[in-house]
C-alpha cells in the first residue's frame, strides 16, 4: 500500500520539555490508524504535527512526496481535514454556516458560496444526520450534535485525510457508537485515511487497522491491535493490570482493566 | 445563511437609512433649514459648473460649509470605529473587545498629542502627517499588547484584554500629565479634542482622513472571510486553509491605521466600536462579509445622530459627542457584562 504520510525523526518540545522524541512513522493511504497512550504521551501533539498546527523541532514530515512545511495552507486544507478536541466558537454561527466554512479552501477571494458549495455542504450534513437542524445555532447544540457538525465540516472540505482528536469524549454510548460507525463508513466507502486519537483501547482495537502506542513521546509499539495490545504492554505503559480477550463480535482484542 | 441577494438587500436598506439620517441631521441645528430650502441649495450647488458663483446666503453657508463636512465626518468616524470593533472582536474572539477598551485609541491619542505639542507642521506625501502620528501611536500600543499576550505563537486573549485595559489607563494618565504640564492656551484645544468632537473641520482634512481610512477599510473588507474563520480559533482557521498569523497581522495593522485616521480628527469617541457590532450581529448575523460593510453604515448612522443630538440638545452650547456616545454606550456595555456575567467569571 502506498504511504500518504512519512515522518522521519520528528521531535517537538513545549518550552524545555520534549513531548515527542524521534518519531519515525509511515501512514498508509486508506488505513485507520489509532494513536493511543497515557495522558501526556504526545498523542495530540503528534496529531497537531500531522495537521501542521505545530512545527517539528527536528526531523521532517512529508505528505506523499511533498514536504508538509512547504505546502500552501489552502492546498493542505484540500487534502487534510481535522476535527479538534476543543470547539471554541466566538459568535453564533448556524450549523449550515459552520459546514459551509469547510468550503473555504476551495473558494477564491471575496466570494459567496456557489450552488456547488451548497450541494456539497448539504450532502455532508445529510451524511452526518445534521441536515434536519441546519438553521439552528451551533453554540446551542449538544456535545454530540456539535461533534457531528464539525465532522460534516471536515467532509465538506473533501479532503482525503481525516484527523480526529478523541471524537467521542463526553458523548453518551449511542452517540459514541454513531461516531465510530461513521468513521468506519468514511474509511470503507470514501477511501478516506483516518488518523484518530483515542483513549478507549477496546474501541481503538475494533475501529483501527493499526495502532500506534506512544509512551513518553516515543513510539512504544506500532502494529495491528493484537500485536500492540497485550497484557504485558498495558502493564508496562499504563502501570495497571488488564485482561485481554477476544471481542465477542469482532474477534479483535478487548481490554478489561482490573482494579487493584 | 448569506446569499448575494440578502447581502445586497441588507446593505441597500442600510444605505437608504444612512442617507435619510444624513439628510435629516443636515436640517437640524441652531438654525433650522427646511427640506425644500436644503434641496434648492444642494441642487443649485450641484448644477452650477462655475465654482466662482457660490451661493453665499446664510443657509447655504451653514448647510454646505459647516454642517455637510461635519455630518460626513461623523458618518466616516462612526463607521470606522464600528468596523474596527467588529474586526477586533473576531480577532480576539471576545465580544467585549473594542479599540477604545483595549487602549488603541489612547495610544493613538498620545501619538497625536505629541505631534500637536511639537508644534511642527510635518507633512507626509503633501498632506498633514497628523493621522500618521496617530497611526504610529496606535500601532505601537497594539504591537506591545500582541507581544505581551503571545506565547509560542498563540495569543492569550484574556491577557490581551486585561493588558489593554491597564495600558489604556496608563496612556490616559500620560496624556493627562502632558496636558497638565503644557501651557494653558495650547491645552484647551487638546482637551476639547480629547473629549471627542467632530466640529470645526473643513473639507480638506476630511479628504485626508477619508483617504487614510479608505485604505484600511479596503484591507479589512478583503479579510472578511478570514475573520469568519478566525472566530473559530486559530487552529481551526489553519485547518480550513487560512494563514491565521498573517491574517491577524493584516487586521491589526489595518485597525491601527483606521483608528489613527479617525482619532486624530475626532478625538476619543467611545463605545461606538462595541455597541454597533453587537446590535448588528443580533440583527443580521455574524458573517463578516455582511457584518463589516453593514457596520460601516450602521456606525455612521449612529454617530451622525449622536453628533446631531450633541450640537442641538442645549444649543447654542455644544456637548462633546464623546459624552453622548459614552452615556449611551456605557449602560449598554454594562448590560452585556451583566447578561454574560457567568460566562466571563468562569472561563
Amino acid at each position: 500500500m502506498a504511504s500518504i504520510y512519512t515522518l522521519r525523526n520528528v521531535s517537538f518540545r513545549y518550552e524545555s520539555e520534549w513531548v515527542l522524541n524521534g518519531i519515525d512513522l509511515t501512514i498508509d493511504r486508506g488505513e485507520v490508524l489509532g494513536l493511543i497512550g497515557p495522558n501526556g504521551s504526545g498523542k495530540t501533539t503528534l496529531l497537531k504535527i500531522l495537521g501542521r498546527h505545530r512545527k517539528p523541532e527536528t526531523g521532517g514530515v512529508w505528505l506523499e512526496s511533498e514536504d508538509l512545511a512547504r505546502i500552501s495552507l489552502s492546498t493542505l486544507a484540500r487534502r487534510v481535514s481535522m476535527v479538534p478536541q476543543e470547539l471554541p466558537v466566538a459568535f453564533p454561527y448556524t450549523v449550515l454556516e459552520m459546514v459551509l466554512m469547510g468550503r473555504y479552501p476551495h473558494m477564491k477571494g471575496w466570494a459567496f458560496e456557489s450552488a456547488d458549495d451548497h450541494r456539497i455542504a448539504r450532502s455532508a450534513m445529510e451524511r452526518m444526520g445534521v441536515d434536519s437542524f441546519s438553521d439552528r445555532l451551533f453554540t446551542e447544540l449538544s456535545g454530540g450534535e456539535k461533534q457531528r457538525v464539525i465532522i460534516a465540516r471536515a467532509l465538506a472540505q473533501q479532503a482525503e485525510v481525516l484527523l480526529l482528536d478523541e471524537p467521542a469524549t463526553f458523548l453518551d454510548l449511542h452517540h459514541q457508537a454513531e461516531i465510530y460507525r461513521l468513521l468506519g463508513e468514511l474509511n470503507r466507502q470514501d477511501r478516506m485515511t483516518v488518523v484518530v486519537v483515542l483513549h478507549d483501547l477496546t474501541m481503538a482495537s475494533q475501529l483501527c487497522h493499526r495502532l500506534l502506542l506512544l509512551n513518553e513521546g516515543r513510539v512504544y509499539r506500532l502494529g495491528t491491535p493484537p500485536e500492540v495490545l497485550t497484557e504485558k504492554v498495558i502493564e508496562e505503559v499504563y502501570h495497571c493490570r488488564a485482561v485481554i480477550d477476544a471481542h465477542p463480535t469482532t474477534g479483535q482484542p478487548r481490554v478489561t482493566v482490573i482494579p487493584d | 445563511m448569506l446569499t448575494f441577494r440578502r447581502w445586497l438587500f441588507t446593505l441597500s436598506l442600510l444605505l437608504l437609512i444612512w442617507i435619510i439620517t444624513v439628510l435629516i441631521c443636515l436640517l437640524q441645528g441652531t438654525e433650522p433649514i427646511t427640506f425644500s430650502d436644503a434641496m434648492r441649495i444642494i441642487g443649485a450647488r450641484l448644477s452650477s459648473k462655475d465654482t466662482g458663483a457660490v451661493d453665499l446666503s446664510e443657509d447655504a453657508v451653514i448647510l454646505l460649509q459647516i454642517r455637510l463636512p461635519r455630518v460626513l465626518l461623523a458618518g466616516l468616524v462612526g463607521g470606522t470605529l464600528a468596523m474596527v470593533g467588529v474586526a477586533l472582536q473576531a480577532l480576539l474572539r471576545n465580544p467585549l473587545a473594542d479599540p477604545f477598551v483595549i487602549g488603541i485609541s489612547s495610544g493613538t491619542a498620545l501619538g497625536v498629542v505629541c505631534f500637536l505639542l511639537t508644534g511642527l507642521n510635518v507633512s507626509f506625501l503633501g498632506m498633514t502627517a497628523l493621522p500618521l502620528f496617530g497611526f504610529l501611536g496606535g500601532l505601537a500600543t497594539l504591537s506591545f499588547l500582541y507581544g505581551l499576550s503571545r506565547v509560542n505563537g498563540r495569543i492569550f486573549v484574556q491577557t490581551l484584554l486585561l493588558g489593554g485595559v491597564i495600558l489604556n489607563a496608563m496612556l490616559s494618565a500620560v496624556i493627562m500629565f502632558i496636558t497638565y504640564m503644557v501651557d494653558a492656551n495650547k491645552v484647551m484645544g487638546i482637551v476639547y479634542w480629547l473629549m471627542g468632537n467632530l466640529s470645526s473641520l473643513d473639507f480638506k482634512p476630511l479628504a485626508v482622513v477619508t483617504l487614510y481610512a479608505a485604505v484600511g477599510i479596503a484591507v479589512l473588507f478583503k479579510s472578511a472571510r478570514g475573520l469568519n474563520l478566525l472566530a473559530l480559533g486559530d487552529e481551526t482557521a489553519v485547518t480550513l486553509g487560512l494563514d491565521a498569523e498573517r491574517t491577524k497581522r493584516i487586521v491589526f495593522f489595518a485597525s491601527a491605521l483606521l483608528i489613527g485616521a479617525v482619532v486624530s480628527v475626532s478625538g476619543l469617541i467611545s463605545f461606538v466600536g462595541i455597541m454597533i457590532p453587537h446590535v448588528l450581529r443580533i440583527l443580521i448575523g455574524p458573517d463578516h462579509r455582511l457584518l463589516l460593510p453593514a457596520s460601516v453604515l450602521g456606525g455612521g448612522i449612529f454617530l451622525v445622530a449622536a453628533d446631531t443630538i450633541a450640537r442641538s440638545l442645549i444649543a447654542p452650547t455644544e456637548i462633546p459627542v464623546g459624552v453622548i456616545t459614552a452615556l449611551c454606550g456605557g449602560p449598554f456595555f454594562l448590560f452585556l457584562l451583566w447578561r454574560g456575567r457567568t460566562r466571563y467569571s468562569n472561563p
